[in-house]
């Protein structure tokens, strides 16, 4: 292996890695918030892709039928309930959020979206698609065993993964797609040729995760969403009730996945039931970084993409073998060092 | 009516069982049997998840070694099945031994996610290994056979599954009631307790795991000579997930939980896959969304896991134990006389990064003593008494027990020289009973492990340790809550309880950390009698308090601390009248 | 004077553990109201429940503001604020982050002054105002009680439920405690306390409620409720009390 093929493998490695920060990150925030492991975040990358790529051939995509399964039944719910409650606002309010705005973006998605549009626009509908998802499973499936132990939150997560993966092949079906990315003429940065698409993976990974941490860091809404994941009760008797921090954190899990799913459409075939494999790395990358954000997650995900790089150069067909394996050491060095392993943004 | 109905409940199961294969269908007869082959598989996995806390994404693995070893000696080697089992439990107790040893030391996310490389891993291995078939599978693999009988047939099958199921669950129940079972139920409040009481839960948590590898790996033996042909895809990451469910939906701290949820995720899936071929015909596989909606309908509504939910509608007492014989342990310590210095401590110091918790404290207590200690919260004492016990390590100082110097000591040796301690924040394991968890506090006095608790050779020491842990309880007055769950006592009696533990032990020092918090005016007094008794017989004790009351009449002598140092010790009235204390803690007079 | 906080009927259940059983009581304005009792009486879980952290049988109304008893969000609008037993600081966060985060409800009404508030804290903790960006951990068990205190006083309450706040306290820690709840009372703030330190509580109360074993036991007036034999008994048993520095050290035996 000479420099050039090292270079490259490692710029392959670096812009998976920054997929897979992305999707770390997000993990770590719905995990600290909710202790929720949320197994099915993969997916909803890998529907992103699905999505776009019907958008692109002009197609109704079936991610319209999941949003208005999901929505119909989150509104249920919530009518259920407030109506128990004979509260008005609540009724109102849940009208609006799970019935008006999923409706919107269906309808959007169902008529506004000709094979003729903008590729932005496409992006854009497809994202709200999914980021609308994100609450949805919310509140379908966590939000009333939100007190319940981290193990079945995660067998919880585990099953709606299962769900959507079953769902996801009636109505995408088993073939594979792959996005049209960033057209346009590589860039020479630094002796490498960099591509629009790596130079827009990169750049969108730096951006999300800078807002993040000043949101975090800055606003008092921030601050309170790490507060809740701090010491929930104190938070709920300060008026941050975990029900709406959870959803918070749920709607930006859904804007993460969207724009994961869209960074990394263009670069591999994805398939119905790819997003599994796509968490898992995401989670091995969070692991390494202890469960927190900021900065070793970043560093761990990059890790991930790099080993994965090479790996797949030398080996391809252990190649999650190889990504799996080299992670027990860092495990073990982890957990020794980590006095508190699940300290969450800070 | 019920009760009785309840305690012959897996009696009646049983010949239940035995006699449905004359009246089932052949088909049936093959759901049950491997419905109870994936039960042999959950029961592993409440061992260790739902008892010692390890969650694990990779025992379908440890079912695969079983499967694979006996299978291959079988086909290939032409080896009879025992030998292949006997062949199969080494195999994967050396295999779980290694692993664990590396493994259990994590914790949390980082163990699961450890047990999930491993299990992809093994998926790989033998999914790309020639000798055994790679993904097209292993076969030829011979039935199990007894005395010269082969069990070859639906019929035959089932009848050996439940055979070793029954066997698998009867010294699950004997394990998990024993002193081994004890400690091991107490490793999901934390490995304190184990620690405290002489028991080390690194040894504890590998044995769990190695136990549920074994576990796994009859159940992974079963499979091969009941299916007698194997292709790695039940092993993989997709069977662990599934075991992991039938054990949460099950009720992941119950043997009978693994019964239920292998039954119920089983059969779901089988009857789904029918029904819904029916509606939205045979190509899609929407039964896996129904069956997830399902999943997570029952967490939402029995959030503990089926079993117990059931127990709750059907049972809601707890059942009463038999009667126990109060027992004065046979091979008690000798109490040092009145007067002995048992612990000295000199300039002790221990820093946490820059701030001093503990700054030059100096004491020593005799037998015969009760000695306070009092300060604001923050002034160092529970870090004082993580010193002297053993959880914490000292930056400076000397520290001497019973005359011996002490250079290095754990939680465990500080337990075995005679030192019981009680905890800020109780730390009792809420499922258990109060005898129970006092039986925990005698574990370092127990001699039987693991094997001689399995083969129920422990009868007589139970019977000691169990004596005279129902000895303590009616000492601290919870005589007729021996059999309540510690969860459901009021925090008041669990604070006794947790007295009683430390007592049982049988120690010459005792720590206290805010005994009498949570306790009424005549439970205080009750209590300080009690401690005072404890002093006449020779019993050394440290006591942290903040009720002054208590404390003052109670205590011999007095330390006071501030912001990690000693600033006062001697004689209640001494240390009442001076300046540095009123200032710094009581407050300056009027 | 008007009732603030009124129950009747009151149960909270915890599986099959009945920790508040049947109890009626009120809380008026302007008013210290105490209710005293052992640890394990109920008393936690009473606030708990009142505040709308667990769920309750029976009847509860805050006359004042009629849509509080819905939700703990409704019950914040009210500016009804609770200091729990447990403190619940946001332990890794700053003293100033979990002041401001006291806020948090009323922070985007017109005319909310953040600065002005955290001043108005600042002087009455200046131990607080000196740590300010220090960790909420880091701080001792009087300065956690006070960050707790105060981080409730952010939203300027008219009702203010204290849960044990003398709770492993040292006793000259105490006395401030005490005093500080006496200001309140004379700012206009109405007050319910939980306390087991029942001599300190009733000196400073107005009308006192005893709680045991779940159920209110006697009611009345701070003094009818100190002057009963009973609770003078139970309650004051012995000399010393603690959190009474000043008989003590006098020398009055």
């Amino acid at each position: 292996m000479n420099t050039d093929i090292a270079l490259i493998l490692l710029q392959d490695g670096l812009v998976s890695g920054a997929i897979y920060v992305l999707l770390a990150t997000a993990l770590v925030l719905v995990f600290s918030v909710t202790r929720v492991v949320f197994v099915p975040h993969g997916d909803l990358v890998a529907f992103t892709a699905l999505t776009l790529s019907a958008f692109e051939s002009g197609q109704r995509p079936g991610t319209v039928w999941i949003v208005m399964l999901a929505a119909a039944l989150a509104l249920s719910l919530e009518m259920i309930e407030a109506v128990r409650q004979r509260d008005h606002a609540r009724a109102v309010l849940s009208l609006l959020r799970f019935g008006l705005v999923p409706a919107l973006v269906v309808l959007a998605a169902l008529f506004l979206v000709p094979k003729t549009a903008p590729l932005v626009w496409k992006m854009t509908v497809s994202a709200a698609l999914i980021t609308c998802l994100g609450p949805l499973i919310y509140r379908i499936v966590f939000q009333s065993i939100a007190a319940a132990s981290p193990l079945v939150l995660l067998i919880a997560a585990i099953a709606t993964h299962l769900g959507l993966n079953s769902i996801g092949l009636h109505v995408f079906g088993p073939e594979g797609v792959r996005t049209d990315g960033f057209s346009g003429v590589p860039l020479v940065l630094f002796g490498m040729i960099v591509t629009p698409q790596a130079a827009g993976v990169l750049a969108s990974s730096v951006v999300v995760v800078v807002a993040l941490y000043l949101f975090f860091r800055f606003a008092l809404r921030g601050r309170a969403l790490l507060a809740a994941a701090h010491n929930r009760r104190g938070a709920e008797i300060v008026g941050i009730s975990t029900v709406t921090a959870g959803r918070t954190v749920f709607v930006f899990a859904g804007l993460a996945a969207a724009i994961s799913g869209l960074l990394i459409g263009p670069t591999t075939t994805l398939y119905y039931d790819s997003g599994f494999i796509l968490g898992l790395k995401g989670f091995v990358g969070a692991i390494v970084g202890g469960m927190a954000v900021y900065p070793l997650a970043a560093v761990g995900a990059l890790l991930v993409g790099t080993v994965e790089s090479f790996a797949s150069f030398w080996a391809s067909a252990y190649r999650d073998v190889i990504v799996f394996l080299l992670i027990i050491p860092v495990l073990l060095w982890r957990s020794a060092s980590a006095l508190a392993p699940e300290d969450g943004l800070e | 009516m019920i009760r009785p109905l309840i305690s012959f409940a897996p009696l009646i199961a049983l010949v239940v069982a035995a006699m449905s294969p004359l009246a089932l269908p052949t088909y049936q007869v093959a759901v049950i049997t491997y419905v109870m082959i994936a039960a042999v598989a959950c029961l592993g996995l409440v061992l260790m998840t739902g008892v010692a806390g390890m969650v694990s994404f990779g025992h379908a693995a440890f079912v695969g070694v079983g499967a694979y070893v006996s299978g291959y000696l079988s086909s290939q080697l032409g080896c009879s099945a025992w030998i292949g089992l006997a062949c199969a439990v080494i195999a994967a107790g050396l295999a779980a031994g290694l692993i664990g040893a590396v493994t259990v030391r994590m914790s949390g996310h980082y163990l699961a996610l450890a047990t999930l490389c491993f299990g992809i891993s093994f998926y790989f291995l033998v999914g790309n290994s020639e000798m055994l078939g790679r993904f097209n599978g292993l076969t030829g693999i011979a039935p199990v056979s007894v005395a010269g009988f082969d069990l070859r047939g639906e019929r035959a099958a089932y009848y050996l599954v439940l055979a070793v199921l029954a066997l698998v669950i009867a010294w699950c129940r004997r394990l998990l009631s024993s002193r081994t079972g004890r400690v091991l139920r107490s490793l999901r409040t934390g490995p304190m307790i184990a620690e405290t009481f002489g028991a080390s839960a690194y040894s504890y948590r590998l044995m769990a795991f190695i136990l549920a590898a074994v576990i796994g790996t009859v159940a992974g033996w079963l499979y091969a000579h009941v299916q007698r042909f194997l292709s790695p895809t039940p092993f993989g990451l997709t069977a662990s997930i599934d075991y992991l469910f039938m054990t949460v939906i099950g009720g992941s701290g119950q043997l009978w939980g693994a019964l239920l949820g292998a039954g119920l995720v089983t059969i779901i899936k089988h009857e789904l896959q029918d029904l819904l071929k029916f509606v939205f015909g045979p190509t899609t596989r929407l039964e896996l969304l129904v069956f997830a909606a399902i999943m997570i309908i029952v967490l939402q509504k029995a959030r503990k896991g089926l079993w117990p939910f059931l127990e709750q509608m059907f049972a809601p007492h707890a059942a009463p134990g038999a009667d126990i014989d109060p027992v004065v342990l046979p091979r008690r310590r000798a109490k040092p006389e009145h007067g002995l210095t048992v612990i000295s401590a000199s300039h002790l110091q221990r820093s946490f990064g820059g701030l001093v918790a503990v700054d030059d404290v100096s004491f020593d207590v005799k037998s015969g003593e009760i000695l306070g200690v009092l300060g604001p919260n923050g002034a160092g004492k529970t870090t004082l008494f993580n010193l002297i016990s053993g959880v914490l390590s000292r930056s400076k100082g000397e520290l001497s027990f019973l005359g011996a110097p002490l250079s290095k000591v754990s939680a465990r040796d500080m337990c075995r020289r005679g030192l019981s301690r009680t905890f800020q924040h109780a730390a009792l394991v809420q499922d258990m009973t109060a005898l129970e968890n006092v039986a925990i506090g005698a574990t370092h006095l127990g001699r039987c492990g693991l094997v001689h608790n399995s083969l129920g050779l422990d009868r007589v020491e139970e019977r000691q340790l169990l004596g005279w842990s129902g000895l303590l309880l009616d000492h601290v007055g919870l005589a007729d809550k021996a059999f309540e769950l510690a969860g459901n006592l009021s925090l008041g009696h669990q604070r006794l309880l947790e007295i009683a533990r430390a007592l049982a032990a049988d120690p010459v020092l005792l720590l206290l950390d805010e005994p009498a918090a949570g306790l009424r005016a005549n439970e205080k007094a009750v209590l300080a009698e009690l401690l005072a008794r404890l002093r006449r017989e020779g019993l050394a004790i440290v006591l942290v308090e903040h009720d002054m009351d208590f404390v003052f009449r109670l205590a011999d002598r007095l330390m006071v601390m501030n912001f990690g140092r000693r600033i006062a010790l001697g004689r209640p009235d001494d240390v009442r009248a001076d300046v540095g204390v009123q200032e710094a803690y009581l407050g300056v007079a009027a | 004077m008007t009732v603030l906080l009124q129950i009747e009927r009151f149960s909270v259940r915890y599986g099959r553990l009945l920790a508040v059983n049947n109890v009626s009581l009120e809380a008026r304005a302007g008013e210290v109201t105490a209710v005293i009792g052992p640890n394990g009486a109920g008393k936690t879980s009473l606030v708990n429940a009142i505040m709308g952290l667990v769920p309750f049988e029976g009847s509860l109304v805050f006359p004042a503001w009629p849509g509080a008893s819905r939700s703990i969000e409704a019950r914040i609008r009210a500016r009804i604020a609770l200091v729990p037993e447990t403190r619940d600081l946001f332990g890794p966060m700053s003293v100033l982050d979990n002041l401001r985060l006291g806020a948090f409800a009323p922070h985007r009404e017109a005319g909310f002054d953040m600065r002005s508030r955290l001043a108005g804290i600042f002087a009455l903790f200046p131990r607080l105002a000196e740590r300010r960006a220090q960790r909420a951990d880091t701080l001792s068990g009087g300065e956690r009680q006070m960050l707790a205190l105060g981080r409730a006083l952010m939203l300027r309450p008219a009702l203010l439920m204290l849960d044990e706040p003398s709770l492993g306290l040292a006793p000259m820690i105490v006395a401030e405690m005490f005093r500080i709840i006496e200001h309140l009372k004379k700012d206009g703030v109405s007050i319910l306390l939980i306390e087991q330190n029942a001599r300190a509580a009733l000196r400073i109360s107005d009308r006192a409620y005893v709680l045991e074993n779940g159920a209110v036991h006697l009611a009345g007036s701070a003094g009818e409720i100190a002057a009963d034999p009973r609770v003078v008994d139970a309650y004051f048993g012995g000399s010393m009390a603690a959190g009474d520095g000043r008989q003590r050290i006098s020398g009055r035996r």
